[in-house]
């Protein structure tokens, strides 16, 4: 697997994703956001946690616009795999990829602890190491979580099966638990929880390593 | 010339900032608010000399860039 983390001024998790990837067994390239080509022969791309930009005008918005997005979202129009974390998710539904979008936290606080989420399908090249309704424990860090998205879109994300998690215990105010989505042929996924930050023993926990082993499984397999 | 956009979430979006101001206003003593919503003012220096092609430009910065239309509404006031 080869695969792609894109660094923004901000960006903060980058290496930790890099890593994770690594750990997995990928070869992971560092893609710079003033780049304007992706390497070729990337199999998935991430975009990393952080604050892009400062998160200045609106979380992500900047990013979104920035050279290297419009390589990403060409990639992921052509059918490539592209997954966002925290800010990474923010991201994608600046670029519209993923439908909604990330306010501020309801209670108005950063939240920063280990949270329990639902695997609420596994029919995805990310979520396919756990079973459905498995419960995971996974760290969220942010101010911007609280997903947004009008009472029929969510119906229909539920619909097809496009919720990836759910909270257990809603931290952020998100619509219906939403913790993380996919897109509609389900190969872009944008997730709040940082699975990278829980994927070895030194972490004091494992709940993300299958997240990166499954992806792994799918492009070796390939 | 200069241009001043307004960003403000759509009605429906939970505003939680403005209802903690809406509640700081009520513990300050100020009765009477029935309802806070915060939003941005953006203020643009433009070279345009033609209002209406001003205006026009500005709203596609608004559509491309200046507000999320997931969830904000905006306005652009040419001064």
């Amino acid at each position: 697997m080869r695969a792609g983390v894109v660094v923004f001024p901000g960006s903060n998790c980058d290496r930790d994703m890099a890593v994770a990837l690594k750990n997995a067994g990928a070869e992971v390239s560092m893609i710079w956001h003033k780049d304007t080509e992706i390497p070729t022969g990337l199999d998935v791309i991430a975009i990393p946690g952080g604050f892009s930009f400062g998160d200045y005008l609106r979380v992500g918005a900047i990013a979104a616009r920035s050279p290297i997005c419009q390589s990403v979202i060409r990639f992921a129009d052509k059918g490539g795999y592209v997954f966002g974390v925290c800010n990474g998710f923010q991201v994608l539904t600046e670029t519209g990829l993923l439908p909604g979008a990330l306010l501020r936290n309801a209670g108005l606080k950063y939240v920063c602890r280990h949270q329990t989420l639902k695997v609420t399908t596994t029919n995805s090249v990310y979520t396919g190491g756990y079973s459905t309704g498995q419960t995971i424990t996974v760290p969220i860090a942010h101010h911007d979580g609280n997903y947004n998205l009008p009472a029929d879109d969510v119906k229909k994300l539920f619909d097809q099966d496009r919720v990836a998690f759910t909270y257990v215990d809603n931290p952020n105010g998100s619509v219906a638990d939403i913790a993380g989505v996919l897109s509609e042929n389900r190969r872009v996924l944008g997730m709040m929880p940082h699975p990278e930050r829980l994927s070895e023993e030194a972490h004091g926990g494992t709940d993300g390593k299958p997240f990166f082993a499954n992806l792994f499984d799918q492009f070796v397999s390939a | 010339m200069k241009a001043r956009v307004y960003v403000m979430l759509k009605n429906g979006v939970l505003d939680p900032q403005g209802a903690a101001v809406q509640h700081a206003l009520g513990a300050l003593g100020f009765d009477g608010v029935s309802g806070v919503r915060q939003g941005k003012v953006i203020e643009l220096d433009i070279t345009a000399t033609d209002s209406a092609a001003a205006k026009a430009q500005v709203e596609e910065m608004c559509e491309k860039l200046l507000a999320n239309t997931v969830i904000e509404n905006y306005s652009v006031e040419i001064v």
